[in-house]
């Protein structure tokens, strides 16, 4: 299938401007909190200060009394029998009988104006009779730790643990003890990472419109319309056909915004106010306390090695808590973190645990990061004790297409070892380093994602193409999408033009998410325009007299097939654009499926940093980016991610943290303590985009979007370990902790 | 119908008495979990809340009626999503 | 609480709207005037996404009050574009990729804006240490940093 290996391409691999470039210099683009409608209501959500607590009873009364204040609703106002995800959702939306951690939603009121909502929202009292809570993963594992919610647990895990572990993960093959006693070396360590944000910009914002009649409209930031229908419905008890959901453009999401938060709440608001919208923005405390935010974790990792750097064996055991409800990316930390190599035995095992903190959402390659920052720190570790160099050994032990994954099964065309040539041979490793100075490599993978997709496109009378896809554009979508159509018609970029569909208008699509938008929506793409020109040559033959067969299309225009199909001037997508409406109608192309040959991204990154003895503060001197774009569509976007990637990670492995105090409130719930990287902390970011195409897209795209944030936290682990010859376990390795763990060498 | 040769990740082995390797008469994705439920009821649950399965070199969701052939490697797997 | 009554400047337009004293000049521009260009990410000055000037300085508009627009001349993202013209940075920003998502991209242009009104030859580091008051999530500020190095050479006449 891979048109590479035999096409040249006219654009695929150019970098013209953006489709919506000019809407998001100008500050036309619309995001989630620009939209007003007619007779608009302000909503605004009351939030549990405690960590843990019975609602003992809401009272309403005083916000209800005053003029403006239109609606007020608790989970009184949901269906009740709920199960499963579905009862998840609708806890997290608003607290039954227990708030489960500081910022938990208990209730929410609508007024006709922001200020009028908010203190409204002060004026319902709420009584909580606090209960014990528990913060960290460890701690929540005790068998005395405070229960956060009895019955959760799947039967996977074994009798006799606390009810707070709901999940356990296992694999393996091999004997690893053998493995270890012909090693010669072994060595385990244990370590930590903090929960942090997805940090975008925008804060969740919506406008959400619901009749008594339960139909209903929504306009919202949110990564996938989709599964904002079906969660709210399924929350509301309502039908998701009913519900129409239009993205606005989207403030960044990386994982956060593929799930609900107060979407339920101003739809239940305006059903209560008799249809009228209600318009809910949160603010960015609201955002840090009760949206994201990624799991944190506590990870034993138990490594063998030969003498020349073969690895022998693997032992591993990860604890992730994400939240007050299951799903923290245990499963994916052990997965990725493991990816990159042949371990020969492997023996995995992984807890999802919950705790009273909020419900974290996926994060860029979720949990990837973790599970690379334990692996990857302890085999940098062993090639300083060995004398071995770090990327030697990463050669020595890479997975090649064909290797078994360390959980089972065999790895389709990857191209990790072309990955490590081009780290090889990049100016970045011959750069002299200096006194506290030091360099860091580390390896990531994310397997990409496939997911339901559904395209439509059509040609315009003109002879110019829409195209609609659902998978809102985050990062340059757009773009490549628009580039993969132009190049398989012939024609120019310019006039392709792609929309983001509403719910009402394409068959499902799961969101921007799995790095799958330019994969899987630019395959089904790709596949709907391949229709749509068969179409076209049917036309064509038809006015020619000849069988469509024997028609061919070529640069934007059907052509004979051949001497024997007869003599007939090219006919153009303008000209056949032009007559359709003569020919037979309306000509477009669907693609509805899900796409099949997703082709997995590896990476690794080289950092430089230096480390200010009297302060502890890293500076990062360099940082260069390499991973497998299998081809990169418009690579501009793709180094994008790259470097987006790449300083997120940054931020995880120096800076971010979730920071509570001991009554299980957060305490950085702004922007001035909950520190992500600024441009003041950065370096230029390189970047080199390797490319071997994936043979299951027609182009050979594989998924850019989520490896690059695995490699920092190792990466920079290793640098700092460099640069002071102090190992740091426990992430963020913030100035301070730093500067500790230098005081005590 | 072939005979299929399904791997599971070592947790679930224990619903299927310790083996990791089980067999299932089935010619799709969707007939192989559900004779892996029929035969092996504890696995039910953990089937029902979503799997992702890889054939051969590829991890495939949401596709049951995707064929199988004896010849296919076969793995249970977590569901796979992403950020 | 009674709203007052504002006579201001935007973008070289007279403007005038009714604030609530406690609404800032943020959800003026954007709930009053429908100037929804400035964006909130925090509410609180850290992020620079609600960037405009007051009288030529750079300020966070979600620190200014409404009423404080009184008189004033206020200049938005809204008319950084001379008509149909962009302006060099935001020419620069759409070539060089220096958005991804776009939500603190109207921000980040209004701030390097006036920094390059004030300095035409920024070193990196000054124009990193400049729109430090401006968060990314997306980019890693690279391409961020190179289109406005770009766009300060053409403002100077120098070839890019």
């Amino acid at each position: 299938m891979a048109k590479d290996e035999y096409r040249e391409f006219r654009l695929v691999g150019t970098r013209p401007d953006r489709p919506d470039g000019l809407d998001k210099v100008t500050g036309r683009a619309r995001y989630g909190a620009d939209m007003t409608a007619p007779g608009m209501l302000w909503g605004a959500v009351v939030r549990s200060p405690h960590a843990h607590a019975r609602i003992v009873k809401i009272d309403a009364t005083k916000a209800l009394a005053l003029d403006g204040v239109k609606s007020v609703v608790t989970r009184a106002d949901f269906p009740e029998g709920l199960t499963g995800e579905d009862w998840n959702l609708q806890e997290n939306t608003i607290a039954g009988e227990r708030a489960l951690y500081d910022g938990h939603a208990v209730a929410a009121v609508a007024a006709t104006s922001r200020f009028l909502a908010e203190e409204a929202a002060r004026l319902i009292e709420v009584e909580y009779e606090v209960l014990p809570h528990v913060i960290d993963v460890d701690e929540a594992m005790k068998p005395n730790a405070p229960v956060i919610r009895e019955g959760v647990s799947d039967a996977t895990v074994p009798e006799g643990m606390s009810p707070n572990v709901v999940r356990k993960i296992e694999f393996g093959n091999g004997d690893v003890d053998a493995a270890f006693a012909a090693a010669d070396l072994v060595m385990e360590k244990s370590f930590k990472t903090e929960a942090t944000h997805q940090g975008y910009i925008e804060p969740h914002a919506c406008v959400g419109q619901m009749g008594a009649d339960g139909k209903g409209e929504m306009w919202v930031c949110t990564q996938g319309q989709w599964y904002i229908r079906k969660m709210c419905s399924a929350v509301l008890g309502t039908e998701a056909s009913q519900l129409r959901v239009t993205p606005s453009e989207i403030g960044g999401g990386f994982g956060g915004k593929t799930t609900i938060f107060m979407e339920p709440l101003a739809l239940a608001l305006s059903r209560k106010a008799g249809g009228k919208p209600v318009k809910i923005v949160m603010s960015r405390s609201e955002v840090l306390r009760a949206t994201g935010p990624t799991a944190s974790a506590s990870m034993d990792v138990k490594l063998g090695m030969k003498k020349d750097g073969t690895l022998s064996g693997v032992k591993v055991e990860f604890r992730m808590q994400g939240g007050a409800f299951p799903g923290a990316p245990t499963e994916f930390a052990l997965y990725c973190g493991l990816a990159p190599y042949t371990f020969g035995a492997v023996e995995a095992v992984g807890y999802d645990v919950i705790a009273n903190r909020p419900r974290c959402a996926a994060y860029r390659a979720p949990g990837a990061p973790m599970g690379s920052f334990a692996v990857e720190s302890l085999l940098d570790e062993m090639c300083i004790e060995l004398g071995l160099d770090a990327l030697d050994v990463r050669f020595k032990n890479a997975v090649v297409t064909g290797d078994r994954a360390a959980y089972g099964p065999k790895f389709g065309s990857i191209g990790f070892v072309e990955t490590l040539e081009a780290v090889k041979n990049h100016p970045n490793l011959l750069a002299e380093l200096g006194p506290n100075q030091g360099r860091g490599i580390a390896a990531g993978y994310w397997f990409n994602h496939n997911g339901e997709t559904s395209v439509s496109m059509a040609i315009s009378e003109d002879g110019t193409v829409q195209v609609s896809v659902g998978t809102p554009d985050i990062g340059g979508s757009r773009a490549s999408i628009a580039l993969m159509v132009a190049e398989t018609l012939g024609i120019a970029y310019e006039d392709v033009r792609v929309n983001i569909a509403e719910t009402g208008s394409l068959g499902v699509n799961e969101p921007t998410h799995g790095s799958r938008a330019t994969f899987a929506s630019g395959k089904a793409a790709v596949l709907a325009t391949e229709a749509a020109i068969k179409e076209m040559c049917k036309r064509a033959a038809n006015e020619w007299g000849i069988e469509p067969e024997a028609v061919e299309w070529k640069d934007g225009a059907a052509r004979p097939a051949g001497p024997n199909a007869g003599q007939f001037p090219p006919m153009t997508i303008k000209e056949i654009g032009a007559a359709m409406g003569s020919t037979g109608g309306p000509i477009s192309g669907h693609h509805e499926s899900l796409p099949d040959g997703v082709g997995a991204s590896f990476g690794a990154h080289v950092v430089d940093v230096e480390v200010d003895p009297e302060t502890g503060r890293t500076t990062i001197l360099r940082y260069l980016v390499v991973q497998d774009a299998g081809r990169a569509i418009h690579p501009s976007y793709v180094e994008g991610q790259y470097q987006g990637g790449a300083a997120q990670g940054i931020g995880w492995a120096l800076n971010e943290e979730y920071v509570y105090d001991d009554k299980g409130r957060l305490q950085n719930s702004v922007f001035l303590d909950y520190r992500v990287p600024l441009a003041s902390d950065l370096p230029m970011i390189d970047t080199v985009i390797v490319e071997v195409p994936n043979p299951g897209h027609p182009y050979g795209v594989r998924g850019v979007g989520e490896t690059g944030i695995t490699p920092p936290l190792p990466a920079l682990a290793n640098a700092v370990r460099a640069a002071t010859g102090v190992r740091m376990t426990h992430l963020p390795m913030s100035p301070s902790k730093v500067l500790a763990a230098l005081k005590a060498r | 119908m072939g005979i299929l040769k399904v791997h599971l990740w070592s947790g679930l082995r224990r619903f299927a008495e310790g083996a990791e390797q089980v067999e299932v008469e089935a010619t799709t994705i969707g007939t192989m979990l559900d004779g892996l439920k029929a035969a092996y009821p504890g696995l039910a649950p953990i089937i029902d809340a979503g799997v992702s399965v890889a054939i051969d070199d590829e991890i495939v969701n949401g596709s049951r009626h995707r064929a199988l052939a004896p010849e296919n490697e076969i793995f249970i797997l977590q569901k796979i999503k992403g950020g | 609480m009674s709203n007052i009554h504002v006579t201001t400047t935007i973008n070289g337009d007279k403007v005038e709207f009714l604030a609530d004293p406690r609404e800032t000049l943020l959800d003026c521009l954007r709930d009053k005037v429908g100037l929804t260009g400035s964006k909130e990410g925090c509410g609180t000055g850290d992020c620079g996404a609600c960037s405009v000037t007051v009288d030529g300085t750079l300020v966070c508009s979600c620190l200014v009050l409404g009423v404080e627009a009184e008189g004033k001349d206020i200049r938005t993202i809204e008319g950084m574009a001379e008509g149909g013209t962009l302006h060099p940075l935001q020419r620069k920003f759409i070539e060089h990729a220096a958005l991804q998502c776009g939500f603190c991209t109207p921000g980040l242009l209004v701030a390097s804006k006036a920094l390059l009104d004030k300095n035409p030859s920024p070193t990196e580091e000054e124009v990193r240490y400049w729109i430090a008051g401006n968060l990314c999530r997306c980019t890693g500020y690279d391409k961020i940093v190179r289109a406005i190095m770009d766009a300060a050479a053409e403002l100077r006449g120098e070839a890019a």
